[in-house]
C-alpha cells in the first residue's frame, strides 16, 4: 500500500535567493523543501523538521522591501524573490552553574548573567522570535528578578537563537531565561506531595509483591486481568484502588 | 497557504454539525478479537510482501521492513585494516547519540565518577526526544500502581514485552519524574503541587505527565543543559556520528570510528566502555509512509550494534503514529499530539460521524483511521492525493473550558496558525505517520548486552514495548534506560582492562555478506535520508 502523495508538480516556479544565488523552486514548499530542491544536502541548519529543536533559524527579506523577516525553515513557505541566509550556530554567551547549590533569588540571576541588567528593552528579540514570543518582556521580568514570569513567558522557546543574533546588547536571552525555568521548576514551582509517598512506598517494597505477582501470570491470565481493567474515568472523583483483583 | 480548500470545508460542516452531539457519546472500545482483525487487515506491519528476513549475523532470518534488512545487510564505511594506533580522543564511556537517552546517560555515568564523551550526529539535543509533545507516564497517583502500568504496558505490547524490561520502567517511572523535577523541569502542576496527569492511549490510569505540549523539548533542554553544566567531565563533540564499533581482541567493546559529518574524516575515540542511544529509523520512510521523526533518524545504532555481534529483536514491529498531519502538504506527516485525544477531541469520518475509540492503543487507532479510509472510504482526500480523517480539535474548549486548547497544545496551535488553520475553530486533518521503532538492539534491565562493554539505551533498543508502544513511554524509557545504562557503563568501565583494538568483526562480516552473495548496494549506517532532487 503506497499512501504518500505525489508531489504537486508546480507549473510555476519562482526565484529565490539562497545566500545570494538565485533557485527556481516550487511556491508551495517550505524554505528547507526548496533548499533540498534546489540540491543542498542539509548537514547544518536542519534539524527536527517539525519546529522544535530550533536548528533552522533563517533570516530573510524579500526583494524590495527593507525589513529583515524571520522564521523556521522547516515552517515557512517560500515567496517569491526570498534572499535567505540560515543561521545554524550562533555564539551565544553561557555560564555554568550548579542548579542544586543555587537560591531562586533575584541575585542568581543577577551574577549568573551579569549582562541581564543591560538589556535596553528596544525588542528587537522579540521581533525574531519565531515562535512569537514575548523575549523583551522575559527579559523585563529578569531584570525585576521575577523569576516565575519569566520561566512562564519563556516557555515555549525552542533556543533556536535568532534573539541573540539580533540583540543590541549582545545577550544570549534564551541561556539566561532556562536557568530561570529550570529555578522555578526546582525551587519555586509547588511540590509534588503525592511523589513523594509514592517514592517512599516504593522504597518500602509496598509494590514488590503485586509486580512480582503480574510478571508471574501466564499470557492467558494476563489477557484475562488486562481486559477485565478498571478504566479510571476523568470526569468522576471516585477513587479506584491500586490494587490488582488477585 | 490560506486555511481549507473549499472541498474540505463542506466536510467540516457535517462535524460542526454532529458535535454537540458526540460530546456526550463516546464510540466503544474494540473487543480483543474486532482489534486483532483489524491489525491483521490494515496495519503496515502486516503486510507480508513489504518485510524480508536479515540475510547474514547472528540474528539472521529475523523479518523487518525491507527498507531497514537493506540497511542491516550493508557495506562497513570503514576497511577492517583502518589504523587504530592513534585515536583522537580516549574516555572512560563513550556515549553514542545526543538526544534524552544519551543524555541522561552522560549525567549518570558522570555521578559514578567516569569521564565522559558525548557524540551525536547533528547538534546536541536534535533527536525525537525533543519532539515528543504528549507526555511521559509514572504511577505516581493514589490510585495507580507500578503493576497496574505494568498490565497496561504488557497489553498495549499484545503481551510479547521482555517482563523484566517492564519491570524496570514501570518501577523507576516515578523515581524519573523526581529526578527531573529536581533538575528544574516544569511539569504541568495545580496549584497545590499536585501533577496533572491524564489519559494516553491503552492507559488505565491516568498517569501521563506533561509540559504543555513541549513535553519532549522540556525534558531534553533540560537535561542537556546538565549536560553542559558538568563541561569538566563531560565532553559533547557534535556533528560527529559513529559508523562502527571497535572491538578488543578479547571482544570486549574498545570504543567506535566516528566520522566528522563535515569534513568527512573519520577517526576512532578509545573507550572503555560505550552506550548506544542512536534513537531510531523513522527517516528510511517504510512502504512510503512519511514520518514525525527527526531529520537523524537512520537507525545507525541497530546497524552498528548488530555488526559487533549484539542480538536483534522485534524490529518487524513500527509504530505508525494515528495522528499526523495530513493536511497542509507542508506538514505532512508532522506529529499531531495524542494528548489531543486525551483532551477529548475525537476522530470522525467525513460524514461527521464517529468510527472508533478514540484512545485504542496506537497501533489499532492507526489500522482503523487505514480502514476508514481506504476500506469504506469514508476518509477525505486532499487536493495533493492524501487521505486523511478529522481530528476534532474544538470540542476540546466545549469540554474544558475556553482558552484549554491554547493553554494546553500551544505547540499544535502554533504550527497549525501558521498554515492560517485555527485548531481551537477547525478540525485536524490527521493520517496514520511512521513514528517509533519498536524493536531494536537486545538488552538486560541495567543496559547491558552479550557484547561486554557495550550497553543500549533507548528507542535503538528491542523488547521493553513488545510489539506497540503506548504514549508516554518513550521519554520514560529514555530517561530510565539512559540512566540505567549510563550508571552500569561507568561501573564496568571502572575494572575493564582492554587488549589491543581492532575491527576483526568488520573482516569477519564483509566475508559473511561474500559468502551468501549478499550485496544491497548499501554502504550503512546511512547517516542522513537524501532529500535533495535529482533530475
Amino acid at each position: 500500500m503506497e499512501t504518500k502523495p505525489e508531489v504537486t508538480e508546480a507549473t510555476d516556479l519562482i526565484p529565490v535567493y539562497i545566500m545570494g544565488k538565485r533557485y527556481m523552486v516550487p511556491p508551495t514548499v517550505t524554505i528547507m523543501d526548496a533548499m533540498e530542491y534546489a540540491g543542498y544536502k542539509l548537514i547544518r541548519g536542519v534539524g527536527c523538521r517539525g519546529g522544535f529543536c530550533g536548528a533552522c533559524a533563517t533570516t530573510y527579506r524579500i526583494k524590495g522591501d527593507p525589513k529583515l523577516y524571520f522564521g523556521l525553515a522547516c515552517q515557512t513557505v517560500v515567496e517569491p524573490e526570498m534572499y535567505l541566509a540560515q543561521i545554524p550556530f550562533f555564539p551565544a554567551q553561557r555560564s555554568s552553574y550548579d542548579i542544586k547549590e543555587m537560591e531562586p533569588t533575584p541575585a542568581t540571576l543577577f551574577t549568573t548573567y551579569p549582562e541581564l541588567l543591560r538589556c535596553l528593552g528596544c525588542g528587537a528579540c522579540t521581533k525574531a522570535c519565531p515562535q512569537d514570543l514575548d523575549v523583551r518582556a522575559y527579559m523585563a521580568a529578569g531584570m525585576k528578578g521575577d523569576i516565575s514570569e519569566m520561566a512562564d513567558i519563556s516557555f515555549d522557546c525552542i533556543m533556536c537563537g535568532l534573539c541573540a543574533a539580533r540583540c543590541p546588547a549582545e545577550e544570549a536571552q534564551y541561556n539566561i531565561a532556562i536557568l530561570a525555568r529550570r529555578l522555578y521548576g526546582r525551587y519555586l514551582a509547588p511540590r509534588s506531595e503525592h511523589l513523594k509517598e509514592r517514592l517512599e512506598e516504593i522504597r518500602a517494597g509496598e509494590f514488590d509483591e503485586q509486580l512480582e505477582k503480574v510478571k508471574q501470570l501466564s499470557r492467558d491470565e494476563l489477557m484475562q486481568q488486562y481486559e477485565a481493567r478498571e478504566i479510571e474515568s476523568e470526569e468522576s472523583d471516585e477513587e479506584l484502588s491500586p490494587l490488582l483483583p488477585f | 497557504m490560506n486555511g481549507y480548500p473549499a472541498e474540505m470545508r463542506e466536510s467540516i460542516k457535517k462535524v460542526e454539525a454532529t458535535r454537540m452531539r458526540r460530546i456526550d457519546e463516546t464510540h466503544p472500545r474494540l473487543s480483543a478479537k474486532e482489534s486483532e482483525r483489524v491489525l491483521n487487515e490494515f496495519h503496515p506491519d502486516y503486510i507480508e510482501d513489504r518485510m524480508r528476513a536479515i540475510r547474514v549475523g547472528v540474528s539472521k532470518g529475523q523479518r523487518m521492513p525491507l527498507e531497514l534488512a537493506d540497511i542491516v545487510d550493508g557495506r562497513p564505511h570503514v576497511s577492517p585494516d583502518f589504523n587504530l594506533t592513534d585515536p583522537t580522543a580516549q574516555t572512560d564511556v563513550l556515549i553514542i547519540g545526543g538526544g534524552g537517552a544519551g543524555a541522561s546517560a552522560a549525567l549518570l555515568a558522570q555521578e559514578s565518577g567516569a569521564q565522559v564523551i558525548v557524540t551525536t550526529k547533528l547538534r546536541f539535543g536534535d533527536a525525537n526526544t525533543m519532539m515528543a509533545q504528549g507526555g511521559i507516564q509514572a504511577a505516581d497517583r493514589p490510585s495507580d500502581s507500578p503493576a497496574i502500568h505494568y498490565l497496561d504496558v504488557i497489553g498495549g505490547g499484545h503481551f510479547t514485552n521482555d517482563p523484566d524490561l517492564v519491570e524496570a520502567l514501570v518501577k523507576d517511572a516515578p523515581f524519573v519524574i523526581k529526578w527531573l523535577e529536581d533538575l528544574g523541569m516544569m511539569f504541568d502542576k495545580k496549584p497545590d503541587g499536585t501533577m496533572v496527569e491524564r489519559h494516553g492511549g491503552g492507559t488505565s490510569r491516568m498517569r501521563m505527565h506533561s509540559a504543555r505540549d513541549y513535553s519532549g523539548a522540556e525534558i531534553m533542554r533540560t537535561v542537556r543543559d546538565e549536560v553542559r553544566n558538568r563541561e569538566d567531565d563531560i565532553r559533547v563533540i557534535e556533528f560527529s556520528p559513529a559508523v562502527e564499533l571497535v572491538l578488543d581482541d578479547e571482544g570486549q567493546v574498545a570504543g567506535a570510528i566516528m566520522m566528522n559529518l563535515e569534513t568527512e574524516a573519520y577517526h576512532y575515540i578509545k573507550a572503555s566502555a560505550v552506550v548506544m542511544a542512536t534513537g531510531g529509523g523513522g527517516r528510511l520512510h517504510y512502504q512510503g509512509f512519511p514520518t514525525t521523526n527527526h531529520y537523524g533518524a537512520t537507525a545507525d545504532g541497530v546497524v552498528m550494534a548488530y555488526r559487533a555481534g549484539a542480538q536483534l529483536g522485534y524490529l518487524e514491529s513500527m509504530q505508525y503514529h494515528p495522528t499526523g498531519a495530513a493536511f497542509p502538504q507542508q506538514i505532512l506527516g508532522q506529529l499531531v499530539t495524542e494528548k489531543t485525544r486525551g483532551l477529548g477531541a475525537q476522530p470522525v469520518n467525513k460524514h461527521g460521524e464517529q468510527f472508533v475509540f478514540p484512545l485504542e492503543p496506537r497501533d489499532v487507532e492507526a489500522a482503523a483511521f487505514i480502514r476508514e479510509c481506504h476500506e469504506y472510504g469514508n476518509g477525505l482526500t486532499t487536493p495533493t492525493g492524501q487521505p486523511g480523517v478529522w481530528l476534532d480539535s474544538p470540542m476540546i474548549d466545549i469540554i474544558h473550558g475556553p482558552g484549554t486548547v491554547e493553554a494546553n497544545l500551544p505547540a499544535m496551535v502554533r504550527q497549525f496558525k501558521r498554515f492560517e488553520i485555527d485548531i481551537t475553530k477547525e478540525p485536524m486533518l490527521v493520517y496514520p505517520t511512521l513514528h517509533y521503532q519498536n524493536g531494536g538492539v537486545r538488552l538486560q534491565p541495567d543496559g547491558s548486552t552479550e557484547i561486554p562493554g557495550l550497553f543500549i539505551a533507548g528507542e535503538v533498543s528491542g523488547g521493553v514495548h513488545g510489539h506497540n508502544r503506548l504514549m508516554g513511554n518513550s521519554l520514560l524509557e529514555v530517561t530510565v534506560f539512559g540512566r540505567r545504562a549510563g550508571r552500569s557503563a561507568a561501573v564496568y568501565a571502572r575494572d575493564v582492562v582492554l587488549g589491543t583494538p581492532n575491527l576483526a568483526h568488520v573482516a569477519a562480516w564483509n566475508r559473511e555478506l561474500d559468502e551468501n552473495d549478499v550485496d544491497t548496494g548499501v554502504i550503512s549506517p546511512i547517516l542522513l535520508p537524501d532529500y535533495t532532487r535529482h533530475e
